[in-house]
């Protein structure tokens, strides 16, 4: 191939939602017969550029060209027409199917579907690229990694030549990694261009010939595949900025743990352990910081101390009370308040902010057998003026701005001075002064007395609260260090999951 | 920004009443009647006499309670499907009751029969509620292909064992004079079952909107992850809508035995259930929006099969209008819910895209 003009080239593509801008003139290209890593945090960008490549979303501005051609993308078919096919994290897969019927269907033009082409499709990348699936099996009763085989088999047979994974590797076990790699490699070796979307550094050096690195919807840089961890790295999570505000009190040495965990196992949504062995302690008057990339078991971890998702082993102990396996009413009942990631999903949207705010203890706001409706709407005004919620008692949850939704699951919480506090994002999606008032209270419950569990991928966010921070990586806590004088770098590579290199 | 608010609710009621007036139209030219003609015969005329005015609560009886039922099934986000067929139960019930308790005296015997009737109804409603709770069945096919199943009860008990000794008629023996409901005028078939269904639905306005446990339940349905997140235990809420819609269909099913029939005949029921879906969408799932639907429903049956008479246009179409009313409102509530979202801060899916990515 005599690469003149990349397979495919992003040139400064910006993409805002709202207030938020996702990606930032982002300039990329990939050619044919090599794999090019986009690497970044969760919430860097790097899906939504490739969403924009793909067609399934629009840019606000840049281009995209194919082979040196402008091409105008309005939806999936367009991409597909100019010969990019990506493999996204959700499978668009007809499970009850079996794997020639799905492969027919991504072809389907005419009425009939052409079930011999498909097979010989399957039979030829066997052949070539190594990659055997059964054409007969039902794709239901494949695993993750068949599954996303037949996925890539599908783009394939749509004449694909550029390639784009999306985490390919956060569904799969580790053999089937080896696997995968072992598919792209040969089929760059074909000619294909392969984007390959990922966080984890290993896997990215492991198979890219270029990377290129995501921060807050900005290329930080496009460096050789071969560029050492620490680099990739500290280009990563960037240099956080000290906008300390936690108060430097007592050494954190001798607080007594109010909650502990200990040898907590727990399943993930897909079947697979998301929680391996954690154990971890929470002292009274102290924020231990969860650091590490989305999906590695945070949700899981809150799920589980919200009552939400049961251990599979392991206990939770808050005091002397043993809440292993407690359901939502436990938890309260032993003191945890929970502001988990999804605020949205964790009120009644339709109910007022009044109802919202007592839905947990329905039982201390009644009047015999009715509620109180004249007491609820007193708690509301008097939380709504504490916690600055800038809504009525009987505005419907779902009509508040983000910001405000998060202020009134906290002071939900908080209100009832709970002894250990679980939250997760706190301040995600939030303005400034949303942003400082969250994460005040959070101070203020410390220095009460708290025990508190911040769950954040903001690492600016866990070095201005936490006392301490424990990375979690695919379930385990893989380190823990103080947050004075932290060593950015070998966070970074603990996120990474590169403890042992650091 | 604002969500748009329930006052506009019954505006959209209103316009779907007005469109299925039009889209009905058409087949009622194609059966040669002038549809304001028509239209008038069907809503105006049945208010226009006492005796029609009476005929219309009558009708409205049994579709206040399975309207109130399917509603309060659907406020807990259990979609209950089979008022019908928990309503032919409580009508098995109180024929079987009411033939058996010729020796008590109707202070003893109504309680026991109306009380029969709705655990009958409830406990047709349990085995799906329970396949749904614990297994996760959905329970919109269940509790609807149960219906069915309760109309070859009825079936294979008139022409079995209760078939009717005297007439040899595929009908039950007449219940006995003390397990009759009562009239609440003279000379008419308006029977205490209209006061039962008031009742209910003035108790269930109450339970669902002043206290703890109608707060659990509209959480519930609302949001079952967020019910659940608060500590409302949502399963178990689920069960008790279901069973208590299932008792409150089992009333209509009473009612319809004790009161007009005196007997369980094979067409106890012609749909009353499934109507009150009807009632229960065009009523908004309110209880005060029920009794209207009711009544409006009610007063629509006497005048389809007045308008038959009087226009020569066949009754089925009052079946017909309620069928695209019911589609109608449907369509109308559903692009309000879409209007609302489109209109709500679009912080969310962006956010989680973002977050994927």
């Amino acid at each position: 191939m005599t690469a003149t003009s990349p397979a495919l080239e992003l040139r400064g593509i910006t993409k805002r939602f709202g207030d938020l801008v996702a990606n930032d003139g982002v300039d990329f290209d990939v050619r044919g017969g090599e794999v090019h890593a986009l690497l970044g945090e969760n919430g860097a960008g790097k899906t939504t550029v490739m969403r924009i490549a793909y067609g399934l979303t629009q840019a606000d501005a840049g281009e995209v060209l194919v082979h040196g051609q402008r091409i105008d993308l309005r939806s999936p078919r367009d991409a597909i027409a100019a010969g990019i096919g990506m493999v996204t994290q959700h499978f668009a897969l007809v499970a009850p199917m079996t794997v020639a019927e799905n492969l027919a269907l991504g072809r389907a033009t005419g009425l009939r579907l052409d079930l011999d082409d498909a097979r010989r499709r399957v039979a030829d990348a066997a052949d070539r690229f190594g990659m055997r699936v059964d054409p007969a099996a039902r794709v239901e009763n494949l695993s993750v990694g068949q599954q996303q085989r037949v996925e890539i088999l599908k783009a394939l047979s749509r004449d694909c030549r550029v390639l784009i994974l999306d985490e390919p590797t956060a569904v799969l076990v580790p053999g089937e990694v080896d696997a995968l790699f072992a598919t792209l490699r040969s089929l760059v070796a074909d000619g294909l261009a392969v984007v390959f979307i990922s966080h984890k550094l290993a896997e990215v050096r492991a198979i890219s010939d270029r990377v290129s690195v995501l921060r807050r919807g900005r290329l930080v840089a496009t460096v050789d595949g071969d560029t050492n961890e620490r680099e990739l790295a500290s280009m990563m999570v960037g240099r956080p900025s000290f906008g300390v505000e936690r108060p430097s009190d007592a050494g954190p040495e001798l607080r007594e743990p109010v909650l502990r965990i200990s040898d907590l196992h727990a399943a993930g949504s897909h079947g697979l352990e998301a929680l391996a062995s954690v154990t971890l302690d929470v002292g009274a008057g102290e924020i231990v910081g969860v650091a590490g990339v989305s999906g590695n078991g945070q949700t899981e971890l809150v799920d589980v101390l919200s009552g939400m998702r049961a251990p599979s082993s392991g206990s939770i102990v808050v005091g002397d009370t043993d809440l292993t396996g407690a359901d939502p009413t436990r938890m309260m009942a032993a003191g945890i308040g929970r502001i988990p990631e999804d605020r949205h999903a964790s009120l009644v949207g339709d109910l007022s902010v009044a109802y919202n705010l007592v839905l947990e203890r329905l039982d201390d706001f009644r009047a015999g057998g009715r509620i109180d409706g004249r007491r609820i709407r007193e708690h509301a005004v008097a939380l709504i003026e504490r916690f600055d919620i800038r809504a009525g008692p009987d505005d419907p949850v779902a009509s508040l701005s983000g910001g405000n939704i998060q202020k009134v699951l906290l002071a939900r919480v908080l209100s009832r001075d709970p002894r250990v506090v679980v939250v997760s994002q706190p301040t995600r999606g939030l303005d400034i002064g949303a942003t400082e008032y969250v994460r005040s209270q959070l101070l203020e419950r410390r220095a009460a007395g708290a025990a508190i569990l911040l769950v954040s991928e903001d690492l600016d966010e866990l070095l201005a609260l936490a006392d301490r921070l424990v990375v979690l990586y695919e379930g385990r806590i893989v380190g823990e260090m103080p947050t004075t004088g932290v060593d950015v770098d070998r966070l970074g590579m603990l996120m990474a999951g590169r403890g042992e290199a650091a | 920004m604002r969500r748009i608010t329930v006052r506009s609710t019954p505006v959209l009621v209103i316009l779907a009443v007005l469109l299925t007036f039009l889209i009905t139209a058409g087949p009622i030219i194609l059966a040669g009647a002038n549809p304001i003609a028509a239209y008038a015969a069907y809503l105006v005329v049945p208010l226009t006499s006492q005796f029609t005015l009476l005929e219309v609560l009558v009708s409205a009886t049994p579709i206040l309670l399975t309207g109130a039922a399917v509603a309060i099934a659907f406020r807990a986000g259990y979609w209950n499907i089979g008022a019908e067929g928990q309503l032919l139960l409580g009508a098995i019930a109180a024929a079987g009751i009411g033939t058996m308790v010729g020796d008590l005296p109707p202070v003893l015997a109504l309680p026991v029969m109306v009380v029969g009737g709705a655990l009958a109804g409830a406990a047709w409603a349990l085995v799906p509620a329970l396949l749904r709770v614990r297994f996760g069945i959905d329970e919109v096919v269940t509790t609807l292909l149960l219906n069915p199943v309760a109309l070859l009860l009825v079936n294979g008990l008139l022409h079995g064992p209760w078939r009717d000794p005297e007439t040899g008629f595929p009908e039950s023996a007449r219940i006995a004079a003390s397990a009759e409901f009562p009239t609440l005028i003279e000379r008419s078939r308006l029977h205490i079952g209209f006061l039962i269904a008031i009742a209910v639905i003035g108790v269930a306005w109450y339970v669902l909107v002043r206290t703890p446990t109608g707060l659990r339940l509209r959480a519930a349905g609302l949001s079952p992850h967020g019910a659940r997140f608060a500590g409302i235990n949502v399963s178990r809420t689920l069960l008790g809508a279901a069973l208590m819609s299932g008792a409150i269909a089992g009333l209509a099913g009473v009612g319809e035995v004790a009161g007009i029939q005196n007997r369980l005949t094979s067409g106890i029921s012609p749909g009353y259930g499934y109507t009150g879906i009807v009632v229960a969408t065009l009523g908004t799932l309110t209880m005060p929006g029920v009794a209207l639907a009711g009544l409006f429903l009610g007063d629509l049956t006497v005048g389809a099969s007045s308008a038959a008479r009087s226009l020569g246009i066949p009754s089925q179409l009052g079946a017909v209008v309620q069928g695209v009313l019911l589609l109608t409102t449907i369509a109308l509530l559903t692009q309000r819910r879409y209007r609302a979202r489109a209109a709500a801060p679009p912080a969310a899916p962006p956010a989680a895209e973002v977050a994927s990515g």
